[in-house]
């Protein structure tokens, strides 16, 4: 018997969090854990009330750090898949059974993104020029680096393995992290793959990213990029240095 | 060179130089992160004052106007200790994440075996005891 987990990292989403756990033990049978980024508003009751884990940071630590938490969970219950869902309902959750059979089909596969420009048919996925025209440039990038078709970086809709789970525990990029997770698993030669999904508009609250920070967003991806290229060893293995440490560096 | 200016410039780096020393010796500043400070200014004031070497320096690299090497020479520590601090709030701030991170799995470690939680520093411990009321933190307000 295979243990699943579905992540649902959640910053000030009191108001759709029940409603996306609902819909996750609706159309699967994962369990589900909570990651409560610094909320103020009851997030962490709600979905405690609702029956799920919940992890709650003392104060917020960002989308990396939230998933990141999630992973750390994962793989120290010794779960063998780990998918990662939106706490603002954005995330279909009827696409979890389609993503775990894809990831199971294809034993060679560790990742499986849930992506909104796959498919052509039905109505597009609507969101700002702006923000199109950055996730076009992103998958150009990406696709070229990892040498396969990437139409949706920032998707964070994700369907990992036990070897995803064990990297994403012990190293996730900080700040906007979905772009340069895709790199970092093509360094650890990790494959990955796409499956069309359709995701909703947000249920409630605010998006992290709005129109204005949108090239600022960008020039900061694209710069991560460049470093994670760069970049030599972008994880610890074991029997390396620690990661951090309190000794004096300079 | 000017006297003036040296005298200016030996006052003002005898000043630094003090007052990074008393402040180690206070313990408000550590001395890890004190020590570039010490050296800094140790050899800012060394140039003040030996007039000779800050002319020796500056004719070397091409700087007509000796007390502007000092300024350079000031810049560089600064460019150096600012560096050093983008280091340390790195270091600090992926140091504070883990300790969150862990933080967070330790609760739910707790709560996993029932024990009580005390309440966040700030906050309501609505979020470990949703049956009960919430108990108020001294000096905080309940927010909803």
């Amino acid at each position: 018997m295979t243990r699943h987990l579905a992540i649902v990292p959640a910053y000030n989403e009191a108001g759709a969090i029940a409603g996306t756990i609902a819909d996750i033990r609706k159309h699967s049978d994962f369990d589900v854990l909570v990651v409560d980024d610094g909320s103020t508003d009851g997030t962490a009751a709600r979905a405690a009330a609702e029956g799920a884990v919940v992890l709650r940071h003392p104060f917020n630590l960002g989308i990396g750090g939230a998933v990141q938490s999630g992973y750390q969970y994962a793989l120290e219950r010794g779960y063998d898949v780990a998918v990662q869902v939106d706490g603002d309902g954005q995330h279909d959750a009827r696409h979890i059974p389609d993503l775990l059979q894809h990831l199971r089909t294809n034993r060679d596969l560790n990742m499986v993104t849930g992506s909104r420009f796959l498919q052509t048919v039905g109505e597009t996925y609507r969101s700002s020029a702006s923000r199109r025209v950055g996730i076009r440039i992103f998958s150009a990038i990406l696709s070229r680096i990892t040498g396969r078709r990437i139409t949706d970086p920032t998707s964070g809709f994700r369907m990992v393995d036990a070897r995803g789970i064990e990297l994403f525990a012990r190293d996730y990029p900080h700040d906007y992290p979905e772009v340069e997770a895709v790199l970092l698993l093509h360094f650890h030669k990790l494959e990955g793959a796409e499956l069309p999904v359709r995701m909703r508009e947000r249920a409630s609250g605010v998006s992290s990213i709005n129109a204005q920070r949108s090239a600022y967003y960008m020039v900061k991806v694209l710069l991560a990029i460049l470093v994670g290229l760069m970049r030599a060893r972008p994880a610890v293995e074991a029997g390396d240095k620690a990661p951090v440490t309190a000794e004096h560096t300079i | 060179m000017d006297t003036r200016i040296q005298i200016v410039a030996i006052v003002v780096t005898a000043g630094l130089f003090a007052t990074v020393f008393e402040l180690v010796r206070r313990r408000a500043l550590m001395e890890r992160y004190a020590l570039l400070w010490l050296f800094s200014s140790a050899l800012l004031l060394a140039l003040a004052v030996w007039r000779n070497l800050l002319e020796t320096i500056s004719s070397a690299v091409g700087i007509y106007y000796a007390p502007s090497a000092l300024f350079v020479i000031a810049f560089g520590f600064v460019l150096i200790l600012l560096l050093h601090f983008s280091l340390t709030v790195s270091r600090l701030s992926d140091q504070n994440k883990v300790l969150a991170q862990y933080v967070g799995l330790l609760r739910e470690h707790l709560k996993q075996q029932g024990i009580d939680l005390p309440p966040e520093p700030g906050e309501e411990s609505e979020t470990d005891e949703p049956a009960k009321e919430p108990a108020v933190v001294s000096g905080t307000k309940p927010r909803d």
